[in-house]
């Protein structure tokens, strides 16, 4: 460890309360840093966030902590090349540091074929509402006091035990460069999950919810919702895995149908890997590839589900229909390879919503002979990229629907399912919902879908 | 939960001979200098602090991370990303709740509001508290220091140094017909940990991590398949010499080869298998099937939001009842093994781990535990004659990251017989013989598994007669681990690992590592994956 911890040194720039920096000071920083480049290119990126959490287990309280952090990613490049450095002392001398740190390894660096210019000046509209000031300020109490909304009924029930977590962030993002590129944008988020399982160990369920304000979230509602599943879901039976017609909640269609992103990249098709290749080569823009009555679009904007309204590099991120009607009508071009493929470059997905039916959750069950209804999936993981086929299990509140009624709780399954299949075997769509799981790594609004044919694999013990 | 990429290379049965061979003549074992006066001052404000403000027991980690990452595709840098965070985090334990800050303040003012910050959130809990925390005794240390030995400290090495390395290996795989596109990565991870807590313990120790994976893609000519080798050499616990012993250039023309094979490979027939498992693959297995289930905190239901509970509970029903396997099978936990991930010389509350049987000839012998958990067993410890103790499994991902239960190195022991994956494949009639690791899913409670592989090759009849594609197999945990009939012998143990081991809210990474041998299980039922509706 250096002397760099040195308690009387150094003066700094920012306080420890300041890691959600204001647009000024961000800019003040960025612009001071940018001054000390000697790169034929600089671009440099703050982010900064304040996290508050509190975490409850086994009708227990568990870890509670405040975090903050501010950290500063200095970009350099000579020509084509190119080196990242990352550090969080923002120290005059901290600050300089980095930026020698990254030319140096710049300099060293083979050159890039692929390296593009610095973008320039970008328009991006500002976003005023993914900020709550009571989110930023929330404290210890109020955590503890939401941590109650579960434990309370849980511990006066006598046989159930909670567990859950309370994640509230506020972050702070900003870059430029020295092409004339400043973006800034802040957001808090709400994140809140709970499991209810039965002291028994035979019944478990899950309700979980994201927002970017605090005061959204309705922790007894929540908390209602887990232990109802919990209830119902005790003592399940076996059925035989296979295909079955499967009524799945917003949570569980987002954990499947948000790893479409991950597939959507042009490039991986033209170059022959994905499941979006065309046979023959080239990629399948342009054609139908799932149900019709299918849309998927990204958006930052959408007021249901903000995101950053701009990439790492300052692209500015606006909406995004990869799927209209069922047809594949964008696909995700970086500079780069769209340049290359004479395209317009799209930027990553920030987040992703799937329009919605009319269908609601008691006609989709009331009209099932034999079904399966899901609360969520878990552990899903890539089995063929040919396919984007994953394997995963249902988890936390499993039910078998017959003659239009859900009859019982049923033990879970392991599937081996693509949600591009998914897509083709639609039944009937619902209403949407903001989903909040941890398998969903893209933020998503998602439906409850029906679906038929989908493919349950064995069976699995756990609860 | 989710191990990322793990593979595996050769164990260091011979690894400090090469060592000696490949590192400069005068490479030497790291050594941990004594903790510096002002980091020893910000650990002591920062603890200080917390004691005064109400805190009956705290700890401060002043922490620096460092990762180096150099990214390759074909004959491009993609990236080269340097990353350093410096900071402190503080746990408080008051009237037996916990709370924890972090902050990257490193001045005395700032890591004392820290910790008044952590004994707040601690006191603001108290509401809501059931059973008060007890943390089972640590004998202080003293000032202590430790270093995980590397000899050539990956940030040493010029940038351009890694990248030609890494170009040539693409270059080697791209010669192979039919590869049409290589990944490769150099990952390199440096952590400074300082510790004080209020016991009397302060240990400054440093650990560096190295990892070269790369990935080589081969495509159809009429497009309409693509195969890749990937997760070709494991992290390990060690400096840049571990890369240099991958030998990913002498390697990668191999690796090539293997992925234009898989091309050509025959769909697999569904059906019951004998699987003969190699090291490489197996690591991943043991992660999740006797790793995870057996962390203290998941069987009694501390991660039931997220990674899950475990089928190996209660422990009271468990420990020295529960058959988990054969009697061949051993399986330890520590934090010990030379070159391994989890590897270090003090846990994250001032611990010197110990070596533990996690499985005693088959039967669950104990679990994965911190000083919190410690207490949990005591009845279990009392009644062995064993000292109630944490086994030294806390961690935390970083300085910002809260400490608490993560697995050690969980290894399966090797048997007495010496013998070899070949040697297991020639007493196979009819098999499945995995090398790799490939898909992953396990359930909450760890008991029905799916895993895919690298590569996987026929057995008929004692020979490997050719490669298949499209084999997963889907096991149920106890089941498939009685199902062990052979077990290779110490010449045979290999150890892998991964960086990205997930587990808590928030989510934080862990480094691990699994040592074993080649491992056989009888009639395991294995699926073809290769769907096309």
């Amino acid at each position: 460890m250096t002397s760099r911890f040195d308690p009387s040194a150094p003066k700094r720039l920012l306080t420890a309360s300041d890691e959600l920096v204001s647009r000024d000071e961000a800019q003040r920083i960025i612009e001071s840093t940018i001054k000390l480049s000697k790169a034929d290119a600089v671009q440099v990126n703050i982010g900064g966030g304040r996290q508050r959490n509190v975490r409850f287990a086994a009708n227990q309280m568990s870890t509670a902590g405040l975090i903050t952090d501010l950290s500063l990613v200095v970009t350099s490049a000579f020509g084509p090349k190119h080196a990242i450095t990352t550090t969080n002392d923002l120290s005059p001398e901290g600050i300089e540091r980095a930026v020698r740190q990254s030319e140096a390894i710049a300099k060293l660096a083979p050159d890039d074929p692929e390296s593009m210019p610095a973008l320039g000046s970008q328009t991006i509209r500002a976003m005023p509402s993914a900020w709550d000031e009571a989110t930023v300020n929330l404290d210890a109490a109020s955590c503890a006091t939401a941590a109650l909304t579960a434990l309370v009924p849980a511990r006066a029930n006598g046989t159930l035990q909670a567990a859950g977590f309370l994640q509230v962030d506020a972050n702070v993002t900003a870059l430029g460069n020295n092409a004339g590129l400043f973006a800034y944008h802040r957001g808090t988020k709400s994140n809140y999950t709970l499991t209810v399982r039965t002291a028994d160990g035979t019944g478990s369920g899950w309700a979980g919810a994201e927002q970017p304000r605090f005061s959204s979230i309705d922790f007894e509602r929540l908390g209602a919702r887990a232990i109802e599943k919990a209830e119902l879901s005790r003592n399940p039976v076996a059925i035989e895995p296979g295909r079955y017609t499967v009524i799945m909640e917003p949570q569980a269609v987002g954990d499947l149908i948000q790893l479409f992103s991950g597939y959507a990249d042009a490039r991986s098709a033209d170059e022959g890997r994905s499941p979006f290749v065309k046979q023959g080569g080239g990629n399948k823009l342009g054609e139908k590839i799932v149900d019709q009555r299918v849309s998927l679009y990204s958006d930052p904007y959408d007021p249901t589900i903000l995101a950053d309204p701009f990439d790492g590099e300052g692209f500015p991120l606006v909406r995004h229909d990869w799927i209209t009607n069922g047809v594949l009508t964008e696909m995700q071009y970086g500079r780069f390879w769209a340049k290359k493929q004479g395209k317009q470059p799209t930027g990553g997905a920030n987040n992703i919503v799937m329009g919605g039916g009319s269908t609601t959750r008691e006609q989709m069950i009331a009209g099932t002979r034999r079904g399966i209804l899901v609360t969520r999936l878990w552990y899903l993981r890539e089995v063929d990229p040919r396919t984007a086929l994953f394997t995963g299990l249902t988890r936390d509140g499993t039910f078998l629907i017959e003659n239009g009624k859900v009859t019982r709780a049923i033990k879970n399954m392991r599937f081996n399912e693509s949600p591009l299949f998914l897509l083709n075997n639609l039944e009937s769509l619902g209403p949407q919902e903001r989903v909040a799981g941890v398998e969903a790594l893209v933020p998503c609004v998602m439906p409850l879908l029906k679906v038929r044919d989908f493919n349950f694999t064995s069976l699995s013990d756990a609860v | 939960m989710a191990a990322g990429a793990m593979a595996v290379a050769s164990l260091p049965a011979d690894a400090e001979g090469m060592t000696r061979r490949l590192a400069p003549l005068d490479a030497q074992p790291h050594v941990q200098p004594p903790m510096d006066a002002p980091t020893k001052d910000l650990l002591m404000a920062a603890i200080n602090s917390a004691r005064m403000a109400g805190a009956a027991f705290a700890d401060a980690r002043v922490g620096r991370t460092r990762r180096n990452f150099v990214i390759t595709r074909e004959q491009q840098i993609q990236q080269i990303v340097d990353t350093d965070t410096i900071g402190c985090g503080i746990r408080a334990l008051v009237d037996g709740c916990w709370g924890f800050a972090a902050t990257r303040a490193l001045t005395a003012d700032g890591v004392a509001a820290a910790g008044r910050e952590a004994v707040a959130i601690a006191k603001a809990n108290r509401v809501a508290r059931d059973r008060a925390v007890e943390l089972a005794p640590a004998p202080p240390l003293g000032e202590r220091t430790w270093s995980n030995g590397f000899t050539i400290d990956p940030w040493t090495i010029p940038v351009e140094q890694k990248a030609e390395l890494l170009l040539k290996a693409n270059a080697e795989a791209m010669k192979v017909p039919g590869v049409k596109y290589v990944s490769s990565i150099m990952f390199f991870v440096k952590e400074e940990k300082n510790y004080a807590n209020t016991d009397g313990t302060v240990t400054a120790q440093t650990i560096v991590r190295s990892w070269a994976p790369m990935s080589i893609t081969a495509i159809s000519s009429d497009f309409t398949d693509f195969q890749s080798r990937s997760n070709t050499v494991p992290p390990a616990g060690r400096g840049y010499e571990h890369i240099l012993e991958a030998d990913i250039v002498g390697n990668a023309k191999k690796w090539g080869e293997e992925a234009v094979q898989k091309l050509k490979a025959k769909a697999v027939e569904p059906g019951r298998y004998d699987l003969v498992l190699h090291p490489s693959h197996l690591s991943l297995t043991i992660h999740e099937s006797l790793g995870h289930p057996t962390e203290l905190d998941r069987a009694y239901g501390y991660e039931a939001n997220y990674a899950g509970t475990s089928f190996v509970s209660p422990p009271e029903k468990i420990l020295g009842n529960f058959r988990y396997g054969p009697e061949m099978l051993n399986v330890q936990g520590d934090r010990s093994q030379p070159g391994a991930c989890a590897t270090v010389g003090f846990d994250d509350e001032g611990v010197i781990p110990d070596d533990f049987l996690i499985i005693r000839q088959g039967v669950v012998n104990d679990y994965q535990t911190t000083r919190e958990q410690a207490n949990w067993l005591k009845w279990w410890y009392d009644k062995q004659g064993q000292p109630v103790r944490s086994h030294g499994c806390s961690n935390g991902e970083n300085w910002s990251s809260v400490q608490f239960q993560r697995m050690p190195n969980v290894s399966v022991l090797p048997g007495p017989k010496e013998q070899s994956f070949e040697d297991i494949i020639a007493q196979t009639d009819k098999g499945i013989a995995i090398v790799g690791e490939g898909s992953f899913s396990i359930d909450q409670q760890r008991y029905n598994a799916q895993f895919g592989g690298q590569l996987f090759y026929e057995i008929k009849g004692g020979k490997s007669v050719g490669m298949l594609k499209d084999v997963a197999y889907q096991i149920r945990t106890p089941e498939f681990w009685n199902a062990l009939d052979m077990l290779g012998g110490k010449k045979s143990y290999q150890v892998g690992g991964t960086f990205f081991d997930g587990k808590g809210q928030p989510g934080q990474s862990n480094s691990v590592s699994h040592g074993c041998p080649p491992t056989r299980h009888r009639q395991i039922n294995v699926i073809n994956t290769g769907r096309k509706a």
